[in-house]
């Protein structure tokens, strides 16, 4: 590379005439090494999309899907989805699953960071250990979430019965079916919001804190005047993030009820996927319909993150 | 200490995150096998694809297949896939013209792949169907021709905990009725025992389980909220409401509601013939009793099970090594070790009753078997999965308290019958 640099500064110091075709091969060169990048966007984003969305669009039936001949229906699989009776229901389950996810995921994760941050003895041992949910593949903590929220023969209700309490039907009942779910995926999303407002709070100089120590300040007034504003754009992506992924949380609902009992913890993630692999007769044009419903609210709320991100540095 | 060697902190972290990751995965080095794409039509090399992913290749059932293709002059290349995931595999094969040369298929997709053009009916390709009980062959007819022969059948019975029901004083032979059925039940209870496991799960698998309550009643899969068919919905929301069988049934599937069973608890369990060699395993004396119908007699239950099938080639020269290899699959001697394999019953007279002369224990299947109707049979073909998704919602309703039965049915026969119009 240096040597590089040293050969072509003398060469284009004397020779000027030569400038713009090299610049064209240059142009060239940038572009074959964009070329990679392209190829994977276009491959793995802009087509998948694009099939997406041509599904969307197109009547198909297993024949004509097998055929590739499918006609073109506009907006009618869209139609179809928004007047079915499960439209409703499935979109409030939808926003209160992430929004009541995310809310308690990040408050939690928030607690626990900075309780991690005052680095006591083995505080780092116990961090690690918190990840635990995290490294679980979702088979595994879904199935035993499950297991224990059995009606019958759940620890939960064990439990619960050790203090007198009725057993709840926590998976088979329409009242309690979306909460279950919604625990199991607090458990699950706290690791995330935990190591990255961890990171965050590593930022904050602790000359800050100092300062605030000999103004007199509280511990509330310290969290809530400087370490809260301080990680505010931390805890924006953090929260962007945890939607994007708690929008479509999909394996976590269908390993542990299946969207039922008849729907009462069917998002837009699991009626999408009912629709295209559920039943068997797959219904392509719908599935792929609840699925894009899905990337405008994922979009949505990136949109809304930029502009607040703007906002911020302004 | 630790605060002041943060190398030691660091170390220690690491280390317990490496030790919990080597607990939860088993610090396994594994991989799957992998298995190579679709067929290649070149050369003697002929694909086949089955549901049948438990079965390697030192199983019966693989040999079998390498020895239908020494027979035939090819070689076979086999693929064992989920049944769930089969479907779409067979689907998006077929989109890119890249079918493998026999399928072999759970009996209610055949419908749906025949009606997309996907397989070969068997008078293009052949087969000798005549043999074949019509019970089963009807579950892969559609418009007066089949799609395919089934490779065996299975079908649904009650299990029963023999000790149970001693202590209980049930003479099981008793039970031919939903009224002695539900009595028994009552008085197992009263004996401090649980009354009966069954799946009804949101999916099909949970609509397989409901059916045989629902023929048994006299309902047809046409009228789903007829008054025999809320008489069905009644005996199970009335079994889950009187504690005759656990609230986890909502979430069952058939492997979790045999779990159950197989505790010892129980005293009967709706399940499937290929639950025989684990029942063997339980420990515990059990028996089979056919499903009653409400008024009495053998409920109608659907057959389970798969169908081979030749889907469509472009390259019609294959057609007839395929051949060769479905009547090497689908004869009689090596029907029996392929149902014996899968502990299955055979889809012809003559091997069923090789069957029960090998084992007498096999006797309330046959039966059974022989009682049973495919679920896209009455000519439903491919309006079925439509008519299946409505019902377990219902029956999914009903037992979790979030609608009556009648109007649950009610609300899955408007569903049904505007998405089969």
């Amino acid at each position: 590379m240096a040597q590089d640099v040293l050969t072509r500064v003398p060469a284009s110091a004397s020779a000027g005439a030569g400038a713009p075709r090299r610049r064209s091969r240059g142009h060239w060169t940038a572009w074959a090494f964009c070329a990679p990048i392209v190829i994977y966007l276009i491959a793995f984003y802009a087509y998948p999309l694009y099939r997406n969305l041509d599904l969307s669009l197109r009547d198909y039936t297993v024949r004509s899907f097998v055929r590739g001949d499918a006609p073109f229906s506009g907006l009618d699989n869209y139609r179809e989805v928004f007047a079915d009776p499960a439209f409703g229901p499935a979109f409030l389950h939808t926003v209160v699953f992430t929004f009541v996810s995310i809310a308690f995921q990040f408050a939690i994760g928030l607690a626990l960071a900075v309780f991690f941050a005052q680095s006591f003895r083995l505080s780092a041992t116990l961090r690690a250990l918190f990840l635990v949910p995290w490294l679980l593949p979702l088979i595994v903590s879904a199935s035993t979430w499950a297991w224990m929220l059995n009606s019958d023969s759940g620890i939960v209700n064990a439990f619960l019965g050790f203090f007198g309490v009725e057993p709840v039907n926590w998976l088979t009942s329409p009242d309690w079916a979306l909460t279950s779910v919604i625990i199991a995926n607090v458990w699950i999303g706290i690791p995330f919001n935990l190591v990255v407002l961890y990171s965050g709070l590593q930022a904050i100089p602790a000359e800050v804190y100092e300062a605030a120590a000999l103004d007199g300040a509280t511990g509330w007034q310290r969290f809530w005047r400087i370490t809260f504003p301080l990680l505010r754009p931390v805890s924006a992506i953090t929260l962007l993030l945890g939607l994007v992924y708690t929008l479509k949380v999909f394996d976590l609902i269908w390993i542990m009820t299946k969207g039922g009992p008849a729907d009462a913890s069917t998002t837009f993630a699991t009626w999408s996927y009912r629709f295209s692999f559920g039943s068997l007769l797959p219904e392509f044009g719908p599935g792929a319909a609840v699925g894009n419903l899905l990337i405008i609210m994922a979009l949505f709320f990136g949109l809304l993150y930029i502009r607040f991100q703007r906002r911020l540095n302004q | 200490m630790c605060k002041g060697n943060p190398n030691m902190t660091t170390f220690r972290a690491a280390a317990a995150l490496a030790l919990t990751a080597c607990l939860l995965t088993g610090c396994s080095t594994g991989t799957g096998a992998g298995t190579g794409d679709g067929a290649d039509a070149a050369g003697g090399e002929y694909t086949i694809w089955d549901p049948y992913p438990q079965f390697d290749g030192s199983s019966d059932w693989v040999k079998l297949l390498t020895e239908c293709g020494t027979g035939a002059g090819v070689t076979v290349k086999r693929t064992g896939y989920d049944t769930t995931d089969l479907t779409n595999k067979a689907l998006l094969a077929a989109q890119q013209d890249n079918s493998p040369d026999v399928l072999i298929v759970d009996n209610p997709v055949v419908s749906t792949l025949a009606d997309a053009g996907v397989l070969t009916s068997t008078d293009e390709m052949k087969i000798d169907t005549a043999a074949v009980s019509p019970n089963l062959l009807a579950a892969g007819q559609i418009g007066g021709k089949a799609y395919g022969i089934p490779i065996g059948a299975n079908t649904l019975a009650l299990y029963y905990n023999k000790k149970i029901l001693d202590d209980a004083k049930i003479d099981p032979a008793t039970i031919k009725d939903w009224a002695s059925l539900t009595a028994a039940l009552q008085t197992v209870k009263q004996k401090g025992k649980k009354g009966i496991t069954f799946s009804a799960i949101g999916t099909e698998e949970g609509s397989f389980q409901f059916l045989p309550w629902f023929w048994g009643s006299g309902a047809n899969l046409t009228q789903l909220d007829s008054a025999q068919g809320v008489a069905a919905l009644d005996l199970w929301t009335g079994w889950l409401k009187d504690g005759l069988a656990p609230n986890s049934v909502l979430n069952n599937t058939q492997t979790t509601s045999w779990q159950e069973f197989a505790a010892g608890d129980f005293a009967f369990s709706e399940n499937g013939t290929w639950q025989l060699a684990n029942a063997k395993k339980t420990g515990f004396e059990y028996g089979i009793i056919p499903i009653p119908s409400q008024s009495g007699g053998t409920a109608p239950a659907p057959t389970g099970g798969e169908f081979v099938t030749a889907p469509v080639q472009s390259d019609t020269a294959r057609y007839a090594v395929t051949e060769k290899l479905i009547a090497c699959l689908t004869n009689a001697d090596n029907a029996l070790t392929t149902d014996t394999t899968l502990s299955y019953i055979a889809a012809t007279d003559a091997v069923q009753q090789k069957q029960v002369a090998e084992n007498k224990e096999l006797t309330v299947w046959v039966e059974a078997v022989k009682a049973a109707k495919g679920r896209t049979s009455d000519d439903l073909g491919t309006k079925y999965p439509k008519i299946s998704q409505p019902l377990w919602t219902a029956f999914q309703a009903a037992l979790s308290g979030s609608a009556t039965p009648a109007d649950a049915l009610k609300t899955a026969q408007t569903t049904a019958a505007s998405a089969t119009k």
